[in-house]
């Protein structure tokens, strides 16, 4: 017992003896504040960081190659503590995610056998991999042996899986991946990528005027998950209720499956899945960045200046939207009229991207109530002006002044104003009403006349309807409404009686002749062919521009310099940047294009709100490199698809026309469930050069 | 038995993570990447050899001279974990290079049973001083070599559908006991 006690009590003695002596001998004097960097960190030594260890990562901080938030694992806490002890500015670092780019492929044919060892990167040395598509993921999950935190796996479908809540974005992944499938990046910098010549894109991505990613979300609604086809819409358009519903969809346009048979009905899918949120009562959560501590000013509250301060105060900026109108939404609000577009869903909408925290002025008017000095002395950072067109063109011919002579925008935002209860300015309605014009908004006047009861409405345009610029389906509408169409008829002059009001409209009769520089055939006047139409409305709907009114008060200031184009739009040199030639201005939509479609708008407000961050971080205003701007990737649109069964597409439910032309009421109708996820198998997944043939 | 035999034997024969079951937790904890695979084994490999020397010497000139061979698994614990953390603080002067590769896995093997197996097993068979050092040697070697072997099965089954019952450490364990039974297969070589 003894011994035992002796021999355990000087092995204890022997042992601390040489520890203690050799923590002397060998000491290594290290800065205190690695181990207490070291105790701050995740302690996983996972190397997300890129140091190996948690300790030569703590060293790095100390000797100041590493930032506070080198930690990958530990998150913004831990990033605080550090900086903490080394008495720095933690900074605003916004997270990393890796991300899953490849959208199909695995359909595309195989160019041969492969028996060699399970790695994407050993199968992308053999002629770039198996198969056809040369930018599809290979499957063998390169990447899921290379993340240390079990963020991805292999889904069911083959394809690399990434859960968000693991994730570090330590970039392993993204350096392990052979074909650039993966991509570590942050939500900014996601939110202003811009469609590239290299990127994977199938037709109806690159040709949408606000980019998103459409095959995306036509997958997400088959495989049941509406919230994920909702939030992947609003990566590129916050107003997927209004597109949904007001959208000319181009996209459908160059579907393939429209090549064999007839198109996705892209846009009533986009609407499905908006109705869904909607009705769900509940707006799902979207994220923004720090607070970069950067102010903008947005002029104008329409579909481009929304989308634009949607995207800035995304990006951590501060945003102070102005509106000379009483309510938000410019001319999605006061153009478009009810039926199209209920105000209680523009609301909703508006209400979810005003959450995000964006102050808004409505009720003053730029260049009235205030300037763009105002906004310089008030320490804005950047402007965006997205004023929209709201000046309609006039005739330029005798008695267009007479009573009962309106022009569209001004009978649509009077009407929609007076709907809304913001005022009381009743315009009388006749019984033999004319529009002229062959546009959106001359069809938006018809089609609202006839609801609020006029007896016979005539729409009068110059060339014939092939020529129209309006949207076909609603061309149709308005004709199953009964609308009279007068084509290739110039108006002359406006007759009066002698109260000065409006009884007759004559007109000559035309002929179509050579075409001109917009491609369609010119009208010529047919000489002695001058027709009297008894008529006791008229509205003018020949076209709008921008109201530039509040340039000429800036005569002689430093915002004359603020250059226009000779049709009053505001001229950004180049409409990839949207950076006017004072370089804190920036602008798109109407006010920059001349009236044009919503989501065109849209897509600007996102490339103007990417320019805007350039500028306010510092970096220079550039065009996107490889920018495929209106224009398609050369080869991709083919003139014929193979294998395709046809299938009809779904039809547009529809209120009847005998109740709906007496009523305001939303006219068309959302795709039920169940055709909504048949209309979605119709999608052929297409990527570049691969597309499903088999589901289709 | 010549040493030839006896690496043989610590090596494959009496496998110290596949026959003796020794070492569980590194061995499944360590093994899901082969990087950290080889730094175990390299570690161990190190740590096993001195751990083995040192605990020979204890064993033999203290605790049988004076009759204390009951006290084996106490002084032998105290022992190894004194010299691990004095190695550490060895390498981090003298030899940093090793000290920043084998750094993190040092600690985890203060006590690991499959370093206090091996020295156990050396006194046990009543090693001679060299045959020891040998023995200790092969049975890292053998450690190192499972636990390789392992982690490379492993990394493949991560791109296997496994049923989400079996996932990670259960799949794991059927995986050990299938490559234990392959190494079931030397047994009686020797």
């Amino acid at each position: 017992m003894i011994e035992a006690l002796l021999f355990m009590l000087s092995i204890g003695v022997v042992c601390g003896a040489v520890l203690s002596i050799a923590s002397k001998v060998f000491y290594v004097y290290e800065d205190p504040r690695i181990s207490e960097i070291e105790g701050l960190t995740a302690a996983a030594n996972c190397g997300g960081c890129g140091y190996t260890g948690c300790g030569a990562a703590a060293a790095a901080v100390v000797e100041g190659e590493a930032a506070p938030s080198v930690c990958v694992v530990a998150g913004t806490e831990a990033a605080i503590g550090i900086a903490a002890v080394m008495g720095l500015d933690p900074g605003t670092a916004e997270p990393l995610k890796s991300i899953n780019e490849c959208l199909g492929g695995n359909r595309a044919d195989d160019k041969f056998t492969y028996m060699g060892i399970p790695s994407c990167r050993g199968m992308d040395a053999l002629y770039g991999g198996k198969r056809v598509c040369s930018v599809g993921c290979i499957g063998f999950g390169d990447c899921v042996k290379a993340c240390k935190f079990d963020a991805i796996c292999i889904a069911s479908n083959g394809y690399p899986e990434i859960d968000e809540s693991k994730c570090v974005g330590c970039g392993a992944c993204e350096t392990a991946c052979p074909k650039n499938i993966i991509q570590v990046k942050t939500m900014s910098e996601r939110l202003l990528h811009f469609n590239q010549e290299d990127d994977a894109l199938a037709p109806c991505r690159q040709t949408c005027p606000a980019e998103i990613d459409i095959p995306q979300y036509i997958r997400q609604i088959k495989n049941h998950d509406y919230a994920g086809a909702v939030n992947t819409i609003r990566e590129r358009n916050p107003f997927l209720l209004s597109c949904g519903r007001v959208c000319p969809h181009p996209c459908e346009d160059v579907c393939r499956r429209g090549v064999e048979d007839e198109a996705v009905s892209i846009n009533q899918l986009k609407r499905f899945a908006a109705d869904y949120e909607m009705n769900s009562g509940q707006h799902l959560p979207i994220s923004c960045a720090p607070d970069t501590g950067k102010r903008v000013a947005v002029i104008g509250g329409g579909p481009a200046g929304l989308s634009c301060a949607y995207f800035l105060r995304r990006l951590g900026h501060s945003v102070m939207l102005f509106d000379m109108m009483p309510r938000l939404g410019g001319m999605i609000r006061y153009g478009i009229p009810e039926y199209r577009l209920p105000k209680k869903v523009l609301e909703w909408e508006i209400d979810g991207i005003l959450n995000l925290g964006i102050e808004t002025r409505t009720n003053v008017k730029l260049g009235e109530d205030f300037d763009l000095s105002s906004l310089v002395a008030a320490g804005y950072d950047a402007i965006f002006l997205g004023i929209g067109a709201w000046k309609d063109y006039s005739l330029r011919i005798d008695g267009e002044n007479l009573d009962g002579c309106y022009t569209g925008i001004d009978f649509l935002t009077t009407f929609a104003t007076t709907q809304q209860g913001d005022g009381n300015k009743h315009i009388p309605i006749g019984c033999k009403c004319v529009v002229i014009g062959g546009g959106n908004t001359a069809i938006d006047c018809v089609r609202t006349l006839v609801r609020l009861g006029a007896e016979e409405v005539t729409i009068v345009y110059r060339r014939t309807r092939k020529e129209m610029p309006a949207n076909r389906v609603e061309i149709e509408a308005a004709e199953h409404e009964g609308v009279k169409f007068h084509f290739l008829a110039a108006p002359n002059r406006v007759m009066g009686d002698e109260n000065g009001k409006a009884t007759g409209l004559e007109y000559l009769k035309m002929e179509l002749g050579e075409p001109d520089d917009s491609g369609r055939r010119r009208p010529v006047p047919i000489e002695g062919s001058e027709t009297v139409l008894d008529i006791d409305m008229l509205i003018t709907a020949i076209g709008q521009g921008p109201d530039i009114a509040f340039k000429e008060k800036e005569e002689g200031r430093r915002f004359a310099d603020l250059q226009t184009t000779r049709w009053d739009t505001i001229d950004s040199a180049d409409p990839e940047t949207l950076q006017t030639n004072i370089p804190y201005i920036f602008t798109c939509g109407d006010a920059a294009t001349g009236a044009s479609l919503v989501v065109e708008g849209i897509g600007g407000g996102r490339r103007a709100a990417r320019s805007i961050h350039l500028y306010l971080t510092g970096q220079p205003v550039k065009p996107v490199p490889n920018s495929i701007f209106e224009r398609n990737i050369p080869g991709t649109i083919f003139d014929s698809v193979e294998g395709i069964h046809q299938k009809p597409r779904a039809r547009m439910p529809e209120m009847p026309v005998a109740e709906r032309i007496k009523t305001f009421e939303e006219a068309d109708l959302v795709l039920q469930e169940k055709d909504a996820l048949k209309e979605s198998e119709r999608c052929l997944d297409c990527c570049r050069i691969c597309y499903n043939k088999d589901a289709a | 038995m010549g040493y030839f035999e006896l690496i043989i034997a610590c090596i494959f024969v009496n496998n110290i993570l596949l026959a003796q079951f020794l070492g569980n937790c590194p061995f499944l904890g360590t093994s899901k990447k082969m990087e950290t695979a080889m730094g175990m084994s390299m570690a161990v490999i190190f740590v096993m050899v001195l751990a083995g020397a040192i605990t020979w010497i204890v064993y033999t000139y203290i605790l049988v001279r004076y009759d204390l061979v009951y006290l084996r698994t106490i002084a032998f614990i105290v022992v190894i974990a004194s010299l691990v953390q004095f190695v550490e603080m060895f390498l981090k002067k003298s030899i940093p290079a090793l000290y920043a590769g084998l750094g993190i896995f040092l600690p985890l093997i203060t006590t690991n049973c499959a370093v206090m197996g091996a020295c156990v097993l050396n006194v046990d068979k009543e090693y001679t001083f060299v045959q020891a050092l040998v023995a200790s040697f092969a049975y890292a070697v053998g450690f190192g070599l499972a636990l390789v072997l392992f982690a490379g099965v492993r990394e493949r089954i991560l791109l296997a559908r496994v049923p989400k019952p079996l996932q990670d450490t259960s799949i794991g364990l059927v995986t050990a006991g299938i490559i234990a039974l392959a190494f079931y297969t030397f047994k009686g070589m020797v």
